[in-house]
């Protein structure tokens, strides 16, 4: 009971919600604080009112009326008014405060998110695409987010922030974390299958250990072999929307026993299968298109270096 | 019409016999009870999704089912709660049954409508339901794009049982509003009918106005699946929020469509069992109004995460916070209807004030979602879950429950077990704050709603939730079970068991087929002075002496 | 809806729950308009939906509305118009009981619903012709030898031409396997630096106008043939000289709803026809 009736408390989770963790997160807490007492206040009032007149004024089966007054103008009027009063003032500190959480603060560290079924890909300013948010703490981060399929939402309930992803247009979100640690990121919008698979953490770095765990991160090539490399990168930047590898018919051919295959082409002519058709078919993908698929592939020109293109080879190379 | 000898046990349960008597009957007391049968079958079947649904929660992980049956479950669970069930619920069941006889009529304005629209609601559920058996629907029942559009389930089957389902609603509507405006008898201004009426006519302007839009929001999405038309395909140039503003137009009206009558009911209840006038009729009356014109206003709220701009989620939150006055001014009027009354706690009192109970939880806990900065954080949670559930199960279904025993006796003709009554309605009463206040917690801890898996820290609340929907699953057998009895078994009921004064107690349980036997006029429905109590019957019976049904007792 | 009040039309028209014909044919008539606002609001979904892209989209309506063809829009205004007309003048007949004139009247109206539905097909046909329909089967591989659009094509802002071999034809696709370049994979490419589409000076997405004519005309449309299916059993009744003076109410209700099809037909014509 105890428990019931604590709210909020700094940084640590209370029984109604959970830990605090950005500057918005205790603003948003105030205000809840402020509603959730106001709420106890009148249910107390309706409860108590209710129960004592039920018990008070109980009479056994079969009365007559009671004659008493039917209205009261003056009463009415008060009862009307004072909760009138009430709602306004919540309005208004709610607003002010949502103001604040959707005005996403000037030269905040910018992120790009991506939502799909059933996955979050967050694109850090080098480039670089990684699966969770990683973010400095004590820093203004703003999302920029769009969804490549249904509309999803970005929900960090321990920023006290949500925001829908769109097909079809952006949507900022922005918080500034005052702990670190890693915090649960869900999708909050119903998506279909594994709508509840779709979780992702926001791990807040301290002070100062955040670019260097970014540059650490991006350097891919350093850390694993190629072939895991080409792997993540079909799987992140959309080539698994439409190139199998099980031999699956798709939008374009499967990758499955691709390379050293010849290909017949549409408009004429065959074309080998080898490291320099896969590397122009990246970065220069309507050049030559297989015979039975549309020219609809984007280019990739400038979004992958030699290296990156080399373990993708390295990959479709695998995949027999 | 009939020609049927009104003898003194003639009543229009047995004036005509045969099942085609019924289903091609003109009488709103039989659509009454056809709609009620039919209701009562959805929310059974509707209640056993629930019951999956709390069953696969009880782990974290998978437990009777796999993600995509969970998700057909749970849209199946909200399409058939909301448009099978709740909606036409009080208003085309209890409603038919009842709103001819509170103003004395024989019938509604338009019979053959009515029994339309109970054919209608037939085809709309059969259509809904066998989308289900061909090809589950997995979109929710809000069925937002453009993952309505594009996903692989029989959307637009279900979406045509809607539309057909949206017409049997308007047609009721348009009958109540005409019924209500053209048969009121002599002495029966607009301030004398009893305010069940007031809430059956300001749910039937919504009725009327809103689901138009509801159907042709569900064209336009039938057409984009059929014929690709792209209106709310981003890849076509088209807005999928766009289809949330349609949608909620009409759906969140129809949140009022569920809680007006109900509030109707609780009026007659509390009045009635503290034997009592009702306090403050007016307010009451014009706070029903009210609700149903700023029901039009607010659909917005339910967007304040989608990125509609800040303006505009400043307006809506501002005319959401104006809906909760009269909600508020009603539950002050009806404890001051109960302020040094004569309460008889009979189970439909029970249910009226368990539905004061929950139904000013539901009404609190929406000050949280109306407030912009706290709605960001519990939107789409289990919060949003408790919190309509503790407006629409905890207000309405509670409400139709009080009502549905209330009028019983009349409807049937018997009396229940008012012990077994009573236990059940105590039974369901914990049950449902087990199941649902446990939800709020969720919802605020950051549980999303809609999820099969969930994590670890949520199971003990989950396992809590479940239980209680199991103790609510007994007491609605019991009803169920008690109910049915008294059909067989049950006391002989007195023409006003209750000592109400509204003009359906002026005439016999059951009602003869022409409800009554002489021209009505108004009276005044919480003037209770003219009854006194015979133990003889357990029942009133006028003071002036007779029963009640003969002589008339206009004022 | 309209089946419960006309079917009253036998002699003894009077209901057994009214107390009088007055107050039959008051509630029928409530009942009646009541219908008529939820008819209103039915198409008003349409025009919300018509502002919105309008109101985004404005070069979408001034660019493809040019492909409809106001002349035949003009007459089939004046044609409802007419039999709005001829449909008022009957619902008088039959309260003076003018039996013949009655059905005079109601056979024009009558053919004046065919004539709307006639042009209505012959301008149907010309856009199915020319492809010019909605979503994913807009194709309109004719545009050039529609005048009307050539002379209006130089006034539309120009839109990047797409080089050569940059420019796939996205309608033909599945719309949602593909995902638009502006959201391409993985949200690398900012918004505006995605594939140039459009070709010369149509803007993207003219099946949205196209989709939103049809679905508008279409309704409309179906509503024009109920008014006619309701016109003609009135006609059938009426020759019977079921009408007169004293019970006129059906003709009252159908007259009223023929006024609504021909009232909604006054605001599409403007909208679509005639944009500027």
């Amino acid at each position: 009971m105890i428990g019931f009736l604590s709210t909020t408390g700094a940084g640590e989770p209370s029984f109604w919600l959970p830990s605090q963790s950005s500057t918005i997160a205790q603003r948003v807490d105030s205000i809840w604080e402020f509603i959730f007492w106001l709420s106890v206040f009148f249910f107390a009032l309706v409860v108590v009112l209710g129960a004592r007149f039920a018990l008070k004024y109980r009479a056994a089966r079969g009365q007559g009326t009671v004659a008493t007054t039917d209205h009261n103008t003056v009463l009415e009027v008060v009862w009307t008014v004072i909760p009138t009063l009430l709602v306004v003032v919540l309005f208004w500190i709610g607003f002010r405060t949502y103001i604040d959480m959707s005005t996403p603060p000037e030269n905040a560290y910018e992120i790009q998110v991506t939502g799909q079924k059933w996955q979050w890909l967050f694109t850090y300013p080098n480039g670089y695409v990684d699966e969770n948010l990683h973010a400095p703490v004590n820093t203004d981060v703003v999302l920029v987010m769009t969804s490549e399929d249904v509309i999803h939402s970005m929900f960090i309930p321990a920023f006290r922030t949500k925001q829908d992803v769109v097909p079809g247009r952006y949507s900022k979100l922005w918080f500034n974390a005052t702990e670190t640690g890693e915090f649960d990121i869900y999708c909050a919008e119903y998506c279909g299958t594994s709508h509840s698979d779709m979780g992702a953490k926001a791990i807040i770095h301290p002070e100062g250990e955040y670019e260097p765990w970014l540059k650490d991160a991006s350097n891919l090539h350093g850390r694993f072999p190629p072939v895991e490399i080409g792997e993540k990168y079909y799987k992140r930047f959309g080539c698994k929307q439409c190139h199998s590898l099980d031999g699956g018919a798709g939008i374009g051919p499967t990758f499955k026993g691709l390379y050293g295959t010849m290909e017949r082409l549409s408009g004429g002519g065959s074309v080998l299968v080898d490291e320099n058709y896969i590397r122009e078919s990246i970065l220069n993908p309507q050049a030559k298109v297989t015979e039975g698929y549309s020219p609809v592939m984007p280019t990739y020109q400038g979004r992958f270096n030699d290296q990156d293109i080399t373990a993708i080879i390295e990959f479709i190379k695998s995949v027999e | 019409m009939s020609t049927a000898a009104t003898t003194p046990d003639s009543n229009y349960l047995n004036v005509t016999k045969g099942a085609l008597s019924w289903l091609l009957t003109l009488d709103h007391k039989r659509i009454g009870i056809l709609y009620l049968v039919s209701i009562l079958s959805s929310f059974f079947l509707g209640g056993m999704m629930a019951m999956l649904i709390r069953t696969e929660l009880l782990t974290p992980g998978d437990t009777i089912m796999t993600a995509d049956q969970y998700n057909q479950v749970f849209t199946l669970h909200g399409a058939i709660m909301i448009f099978l069930f709740i909606i036409p619920g009080i208003p085309a069941a209890l409603g038919n049954f009842v709103l001819p006889l509170m103003l004395g009529a024989k019938d509604v304005a338009f019979p053959r409508l009515n029994l339309m629209s109970w054919w209608l609601w037939i085809t709309g559920a059969f259509i809904a339901v066998a989308s289900i058996l061909i090809n589950a629907v997995d979109t929710g029942w809000t069925f937002y794009t453009p993952y309505s559009t594009t996903t692989g389930t029989s959307v637009t089957l279900i979406v045509t049982g809607v539309f057909i389902l949206g017409f049997s609603s308007i047609l009721t509507g348009l009958n109540f509003i005409v019924t209500i405006h053209k048969l009121r008898p002599k002495g029966m201004t607009w301030f004398k009918m009893p305010l069940l009426l007031w809430g059956l006519y300001s749910t039937a302007i919504i009725q009327v106005l809103a689901t138009p839009v509801l159907g042709i929001t569900l064209l336009l999405l039938a057409m984009e699946r059929v014929m690709g038309i792209g209106i709310f395909d981003a890849a076509l140039g088209g807005d999928p929020v766009l289809f949330q503003h349609f949608f909620w137009f009409y759906s969140h009206p129809a949140v009022y469509i569920m809680i007006l009558p109900a509030m109707g009911v609780i009026s007659e209840l509390i009045s009635v069992f503290s034997r009592k006038h009702i306090f403050g009729y007016k307010f009451i009356a014009f706070s029903s109004i009210a609700i149903a014109v700023f029901s039009f206003l607010v659909w917005g709220h339910h967007m304040f995460t989608s990125g509609q701009s800040e303006l505009v989620n400043m307006i809506f939150s501002a005319l959401t916070f104006s809906v909760s006055i009269p909600s508020a001014i009603k539950v002050f009027n009806w404890l001051a209807t109960m302020y040094k009354g004569r309460i008889q706690l009979d189970t439909p009192m029970l249910y009226a004030l368990s539905f004061l109970f929950l139904f000013t939880i539901g009404g609190l806990t929406g000050l949280f979602l109306a407030t912009l900065a706290t709605d960001i954080h519990l939107h789409d949670t289990y919060f949003i879950v408790a919190h309509f559930h503790y407006v629409m199960f905890g207000g309405t279904v509670i409400a139709f429950l009080g009502g549905l025993h209330y009028w019983w006796p009349k409807m049937t003709g018997k009396m229940y077990n008012e012990k077994l009554g009573r236990i059940a309605s105590v039974i369901l009463f914990v049950g449902f704050n087990v199941t649902f206040f446990t939800q709020f917690v969720m919802g605020s801890r950051g549980m999303p709603r809609r999820y099969f898996h969930y994590q670890e820290q949520f199971t003990s609340l989950n396992q809590l939730s479940s239980v209680g929907s199991y103790i609510m699953a007994v007491a609605f057998f019991m009803i169920a079970g008690y109910l049915l009895h008294s059909l067989a078994k049950g006391r002989k009921a007195p023409a006003n068991p209750w000592g109400a004064n509204s003009l359906e107690w002026h005439t016999p349980s059951p009602p003869p087929f022409d409800n009554f036997d002489r021209e009505m006029r108004g009276v005044d429905p919480y003037d209770y002075t003219g009854w006194k109590y015979d133990e003889s019957i357990e029942g009133y019976v006028p003071v002036g002496g007779g029963d009640g049904t003969r002589d008339s007792r206009a004022v | 809806m309209t089946d419960s009040h006309g079917s009253e039309g036998h002699p003894a028209h009077l209901q057994h729950h009214f107390d009088n014909s007055r107050q039959q044919f008051s509630a029928s008539k409530l009942g009646m308009w009541l219908f008529l606002a939820t008819e209103i609001l039915l198409f008003a979904g349409l025009f919300v939906a018509y502002a919105v892209y309008r109101s985004n989209h404005p070069e979408i309506f001034i660019y493809a509305h040019y492909f409809l063809d106001t002349k035949l829009g003009g007459i089939n205004t004046m044609v409802l118009l007419l039999s709005s007309f001829t449909m008022a003048w009957g619902v008088r007949a039959a309260q003076l009981g003018q039996r013949k004139l009655l059905v005079a009247l109601l056979s024009l109206t009558l053919l004046g619903g065919f004539g709307f539905l006639g042009i209505k097909y012959v301008e149907y046909e010309a856009k199915w012709k020319h492809g010019l329909l909605w979503g994913t089967n807009y194709n309109p591989e004719s545009h050039d030898d529609h005048t009307g659009a050539d002379e209006h094509a130089e006034e539309v802002e120009e839109a990047p031409t797409a080089p050569e071999t940059g420019a796939p034809d996205r309608l033909n696709l599945e719309p949602t396997v593909v995902p638009p370049s502006a959201t391409g994979p993985a949200g690398t490419v900012p918004p505006g630096e995605g594939l140039p589409h459009g070709q010369g000076a149509e803007p993207d997405n003219v099946h949205i106008f196209f989709g939103i004519y049809f679905l508008m005309t279409g309704l409309h449309g179906i509503h024009v043939l109920v008014g006619m299916s309701l016109i003609f059993w009135i006609l059938l009744k009426s020759i019977g000289g079921a009408y007169g003076p004293k019970y006129f109410t059906p003709v009252d209700l159908v007259g009223l709803y023929w006024h609504l099809v021909d009232l909604i037909w006054i605001f599409l014509f403007p909208l679509l026809y005639l944009i500027h």
